[in-house]
């Protein structure tokens, strides 16, 4: 059965939208694509232009809010349609402060400069991966309307917690063996940090996304088990 | 630089589509009103059936009516909510070659028995039509009165009974002075707050009103809606809309109708966030083929 509206329009408004969403959520994966490319690669320039990137992920963050206010105010939305834009309205503020994040990771990258030290072991790979996955798939479980992928974000953001928190304890007796790498680890650390807060922010679109598929909230509860709210 | 995210397109991204991944559980935690499971009925159908001559339009409504609750009734023009209202007061058997089968309890108590007087039962329930008619002869004052005198009483203190029934409708502070003059010389809007105080004066226990805004302006509509909220206090409603808006603002439960049949009943709350069956929610996000 064709799920289309019966108004023509409003349905290209929701398309518009959701096309919005599609962008700004593009734009924000890609940030964190080159970010972590400049960090990998020591890239101060490609760090210094990312930076740049921002402006265009705030210039949708408020054509969104815009263009879902004027929907709730002109059509009224109820049900499937209600949740999904007051998801959309939400869900800008984490991708936007996603996009923030992202380029507080290229300042870090720039500030560390071409020359750092070559360590045998850099966990910052690592959490980037399971952040940039977990941003990846909310934005996925966004698109699909999928509550499953949403719940595996919602449940992997302890992965990335365990390795923040192993993150200081690896860092340390480094600083304090040789002070002058404490420079270097302090934006490691910074980095890291920045990570860990994009994951909670695909955690809370994650959330959302459960929300805008099954009408269920999953804030704040702990758990991701749906039979345990109520 | 150009950024695509060639994994999502349009296409998948129809809200519509879902991926549960586990059965849809009643997380409602409404702060107004119980779940539809704890309502207390004041009038309950039970396989109601209504025909026109061979026509069924009514295929088996089971519904409960919450007391001293508005319940709004949905659906699409044809669905049978009007007929299913007018099948609550026993109006549906006046038009000729019309019939209803089943049971429509009233307090526990089947208003189709043998032994239960029409007439009486729609003094219990009464009933507010879609366009303001008061007696076009009639003064406002004899509107409100026009329902008791029809049923042969005559009450020890008429104009107490008119001043008390106009300010029940928030009416009395705008007509008090003009209570000699014709019914029809309100605006629409008074009017059909009159005709309520007039089905008010029978001291109905329920309440039918069928489309009672379709014909007033919003001003006049926000006032009736206002009527309705404080009437809840003291009467059961039942109101059949066409404006969705209407049946969210008013409604403590909303019944979905179609093509007879009784698709969803909920919270109204419930069904306009997350409603359980596609057609409900095809119907109020206007995606109705």
């Amino acid at each position: 059965m064709d799920r289309r509206h019966t108004d023509r329009e409003y349905e290209s408004e929701l398309e518009l939208l959701r096309d919005r969403v599609l962008l700004m959520g593009a734009h924000v994966e890609e940030v964190l694509v080159l970010a972590m490319r400049s960090y990998n690669e020591r890239s101060v320039s490609l760090a210094r232009s990312t930076i740049n990137m921002d402006s265009q992920i705030d210039q949708l963050e408020l054509e969104i809010d815009e263009l879902a206010i004027q929907i709730l105010a002109r059509r009224q939305p109820v049900a499937s349609d209600l949740r999904f834009i007051t998801t959309t309205l939400k869900l800008v503020t984490d991708l936007e402060r996603i996009g923030d994040l992202g380029v507080n990771i290229c300042e870090r990258v720039a500030e560390l400069g071409a020359d750092r030290s070559q360590s045998a072991h850099d966990p910052i790979p690592r959490i980037a991966d399971v952040a940039q996955g977990m941003v990846h798939d909310a934005l996925d479980a966004f698109v699909a309307g999928d509550a499953v992928k949403a719940n595996q974000v919602i449940d992997r953001d302890k992965e990335v917690d365990a390795y923040y928190a192993s993150l200081y304890p690896e860092l340390l007796p480094r600083m304090m063996s040789n002070p002058s790498v404490v420079f270097e680890s302090t934006r490691l650390l910074s980095i890291g940090k920045s990570l860990e807060r994009l994951a909670d922010h695909a955690t809370n679109i994650a959330e959302m996304v459960v929300f805008m598929v099954k009408g269920q909230d999953v804030r704040h509860s702990g758990t991701t088990n749906p039979g345990s709210h109520g | 630089m150009t950024v695509q995210s060639p994994s999502r397109t349009r296409s998948n991204m129809n809200n519509s589509s879902r991926n549960d991944g586990s059965s849809a559980e009643e997380t409602s935690k409404s702060r107004w009103d119980p779940p539809v499971s704890a309502l207390v009925p004041k009038m309950k159908t039970v396989d109601l059936h209504a025909y026109f001559g061979p026509a069924e339009v009514l295929k088996g409504i089971s519904l409960p009516i919450a007391d001293k609750q508005v319940t709004a009734v949905i659906g699409p023009s044809g669905c049978g909510k009007s007929t299913f209202v007018r099948c609550l007061n026993r109006m549906h058997e006046v038009v000729p070659g019309a019939r209803a089968a089943g049971r429509v309890l009233l307090d526990e108590q089947d208003i189709y028995h043998s032994d239960v007087d029409s007439v009486r039962v729609r003094r219990r329930v009464g009933m507010v039509f879609q366009k303001p008619n008061p007696f076009p002869t009639m003064s406002i004052r004899d509107n409100v009165l026009a329902g008791l005198r029809l049923n042969g009483e005559r009450p020890d203190d008429p104009d107490s009974v008119v001043e008390k029934m106009l300010r029940r409708v928030a009416l009395w502070d705008e007509v008090k002075d003009v209570l000699g003059r014709a019914g029809t010389g309100l605006s629409s809007g008074q009017q059909q707050r009159l005709c309520i105080a007039r089905s008010l004066a029978l001291e109905p226990e329920v309440l039918l009103m069928d489309e009672p805004c379709s014909a007033l302006d919003p001003i006049a509509t926000a006032r009736v809606e206002e009527l309705i909220h404080e009437l809840r206090r003291s009467y059961t409603i039942v109101i059949v809309t066409h404006n969705m808006q209407q049946a969210a603002r008013v409604a403590n439960f909303t019944a979905f109708f179609y093509l007879g049949t009784l698709i969803e009943h909920d919270r109204t709350d419930v069904i306009f966030t997350r409603p359980k069956e596609q057609r409900t929610e095809d119907y109020i996000t206007g995606r109705f083929g």
